[in-house]
């Protein structure tokens, strides 16, 4: 049995004594489970997955988490202070007594809810088919048609059991009626070693605009793999930013449907690493409706001898004419040892469409870095002041006040750690 | 102590080529002194190792400035010890708000030479004056430093940071190039409000022309990398009526 193989074992032994005690369909999980027992996790042969190995996480083993017993200060103190109701789950359980909704807007969690809206792939994709199976616990938003739910912070805290990495796999829905508006603030901290595997199925009807800003900022040696599916109704709007700072593996995999004429999506990220970082931004935007428009800026700052990867796929279908992409990638890599992939992919069948897609790779400038330091500046702050000038046009996509505050000190910090 | 910059020997090069083949000069406080020389004699070089670019190699000779081994120095401590490079071609930094890359390296040589930082506010005060009497807008305080600045933007932009850091010894290399007479003026008159005894200036030209505005002391011809002839601003007008190609033969 090779790596991979042996280390879905576990998670299928943790599912066959769980599974009567699952909530939800136990149609959905069984089925979930087959398909992961008959792929396993995705390996180097599978195409999507060719730039990102998982035998890190095959050949550790996780545990069932603890019931978390409240001491989650620390963590709740590294939260961004953005005055906003926060969803709060500790090792992937919803804390209700750290939780509060926004006027208007109904949260309710999956333990108590079970909610499967049917956008996620179980049988396509295998963290999909591992969370399927093993979903405890996440959020349920739904914001009522017209109404502006204002601002949610979902929080996902991890705690240390030493010498017993955990994993978690939250089911997370958001649903936006017609017209109804909300800014989702996700924030990932944590400490020791875990998996944090959610899922998040997004279902925008027309008009609606979902503002979503992803802060990844996990343990140093846990493993972040998120998947995301986003589906937006005529003239609706998913506009989102993913900033990854943390996790020893990371991979945020969002695929955004296009459904409805006139809608539009942005899936903008910047990932910062460091050491042996891996982290990977993968987006599949499907043009399903005409009259369309995607945008996506990718940034990767990368230091040391971590490795990013940025694969981008737009799909075209033939009904989806006036289609308007656009994708941008660049990396500044901070080191010689340091590594990009880039892989972006168009599929068109349409014929009256507007896409195009760009790549730079390169490495601070020294004609830049002098000029600084002839004005004084020691060359380590230069050498900050021109990276964070580097993810500024990236940054400013984020037109959320306070949240866009929160991202620049959590670079600030981030660079703080490099420095130190 | 004697000269506020004194060079002695002064030999270096880039890519294994020696540029420089022994400079001799010395800057006392308070005074402006011209270095003036054809294309290719070393200018720029000479400007680009006083301020410490790395790419250039100094291969002999000694610089000390306010009594310091200077090229023992990092490009920041040479700034925060007063020294003073405009760049003939100013950098753009993409990304990077003028007002807070000023702010940044103020602060950074007020904090290298134990001065309490500014805040925001003061800064502002502070750079909206300057701006004012260099006659720039107050939008170049908001712009990316020198990022769609016309030539003559990107020239006032130096003087100005000049002006706020208030250096012992600028160096002004070619600040001339690229001006109309209008903005040749503001920029000298930038550069002269700074006069007095705690500044020194080395002015680094091709032409005559700036030197009818920043009227230098002493003038000194800089051809195929040494000094070969020094003198007072009448050797500059000199110079403009015969060309350099006498002085290139006497060296």
């Amino acid at each position: 049995m090779n790596a991979l193989a042996a280390g879905s074992q576990g998670f299928l032994a943790r599912f066959e004594g769980l599974r009567d005690r699952l909530p939800g369909d136990p149609a959905l999980r069984a089925a979930a489970a087959a398909a992961f027992r008959a792929n396993g996790l995705p390996g180097p042969r599978d195409e999507a997955w060719k730039y990102t190995s998982l035998r890190p996480l095959a050949e550790a083993s996780f545990h069932e988490p603890l019931v978390p017993l409240a001491d989650c200060a620390a963590l709740l103190a590294r939260l961004p202070a953005i005055e906003a109701p926060r969803a709060v789950f500790v090792d992937g359980r919803f804390r209700a007594d750290l939780s509060a909704a926004p006027p208007g807007v109904v949260l309710d969690h999956f333990a108590a809810s079970p909610d499967f809206p049917g956008l996620a792939r179980p049988q396509r994709d295998s963290l999909v088919a591992l969370n399927t199976m093993l979903a405890e616990d996440g959020a349920i938003v739904t914001v009522p048609a017209g109404v502006d739910g204002g601002t949610l912070m979902l929080a996902s805290l991890a705690t240390d059991t030493p010498g017993r990495a955990v994993a978690f796999h939250p089911r997370h829905v958001i649903r936006l009626g017609a017209g109804a508006r909300l800014t989702l603030i996700e924030v990932s901290v944590g400490e020791g070693s875990y998996l944090h595997n959610p899922v998040t199925e997004i279902l925008i009807a027309e008009d609606a605009v979902l503002t979503h800003v992803r802060l990844q900022d996990e343990a140093a040696r846990s493993f972040h793999l998120a998947t995301l599916y986003a589906e937006i109704a005529a003239r609706g709007t998913y506009d989102s930013f993913s900033l990854t700072l943390g996790a020893r593996m990371a991979r945020s995999e969002v695929h955004a449907r296009l459904a409805g004429p006139g809608a539009a999506t942005h899936l903008n990220a910047a990932q910062l690493l460091s050491g042996v970082q891996h982290a990977d931004f993968t987006t599949v935007v499907r043009h399903d409706a005409p009259g369309c428009a995607s945008r996506q800026t990718v940034k990767n700052v990368l230091a040391g001898r971590s490795r990013g990867v940025f694969q981008g796929r737009i799909e075209v279908a033939r009904i989806a004419q006036k289609t308007d992409g656009y994708q941008m990638n660049q990396a500044l890599l901070l080191s010689p040892d340091a590594e990009i992939d880039c892989k972006p992919e168009l599929e068109i069948f349409a014929d009256d469409v507007k896409c195009s897609h760009g790549a730079t790779v390169g490495e601070l400038d020294p004609a830049q870095i002098f000029y600084l330091r002839s004005r004084g500046v020691p060359e380590a702050q230069a050498r900050a002041m021109l990276v964070r000038a580097f993810l500024e046009s990236a940054l400013d996509a984020v037109s959320h006040v306070q949240a866009r505050a929160a991202l620049d000190h959590a670079v600030t910090l981030w660079w703080e750690r490099q420095a130190a | 102590m004697g000269a506020l910059l004194q060079i002695a020997g002064l030999t270096a090069g880039i890519d294994g080529r020696e540029i420089l083949t022994g400079i001799d000069l010395d800057v006392p406080a308070g005074e402006v002194h011209a270095v003036m020389g054809p294309n290719g004699s070393g200018k720029s070089t000479l400007s680009y190792v006083l301020a410490g670019r790395e790419d250039y190699a100094v291969t002999g000779g000694s610089v000390r400035f306010g009594g310091a081994d200077l090229l023992a120095m990092a490009p920041e401590e040479r700034a925060a010890a007063g020294l003073f490079l405009a760049f003939q071609y100013p950098v753009e930094l993409p990304g990077v708000g003028n007002a807070n890359f000023l702010r940044t390296a103020l602060n950074a040589i007020r904090r290298a030479r134990g001065e309490p930082e500014l805040d925001a506010v003061n800064f502002l005060k502070l750079a909206r004056a300057e701006t004012k009497r260099l006659s720039m807008p107050d939008d170049m305080l908001k712009r990316n430093v020198n990022v769609g600045f016309s030539g003559g933007e990107k020239k006032r932009n130096e003087v100005l940071q000049m002006a706020l850091l208030r250096p012992r010894l600028a160096i002004l290399d070619e600040t001339d190039s690229g001006l109309d007479i209008d903005a040749l003026k503001i920029v000298a008159d930038g550069v002269n409000a700074q006069r007095g005894p705690e500044f020194a200036a080395l002015v680094i030209t091709h032409y005559q022309r700036l030197l009818d505005y920043i009227v230098p002391d002493r003038v000194h011809v800089l051809i195929g990398g040494r000094i070969v002839r020094s003198g007072g601003p009448e050797l500059a007008h000199e110079l403009e009526a015969s060309g350099y190609a006498g002085l290139a033969e006497a060296a």
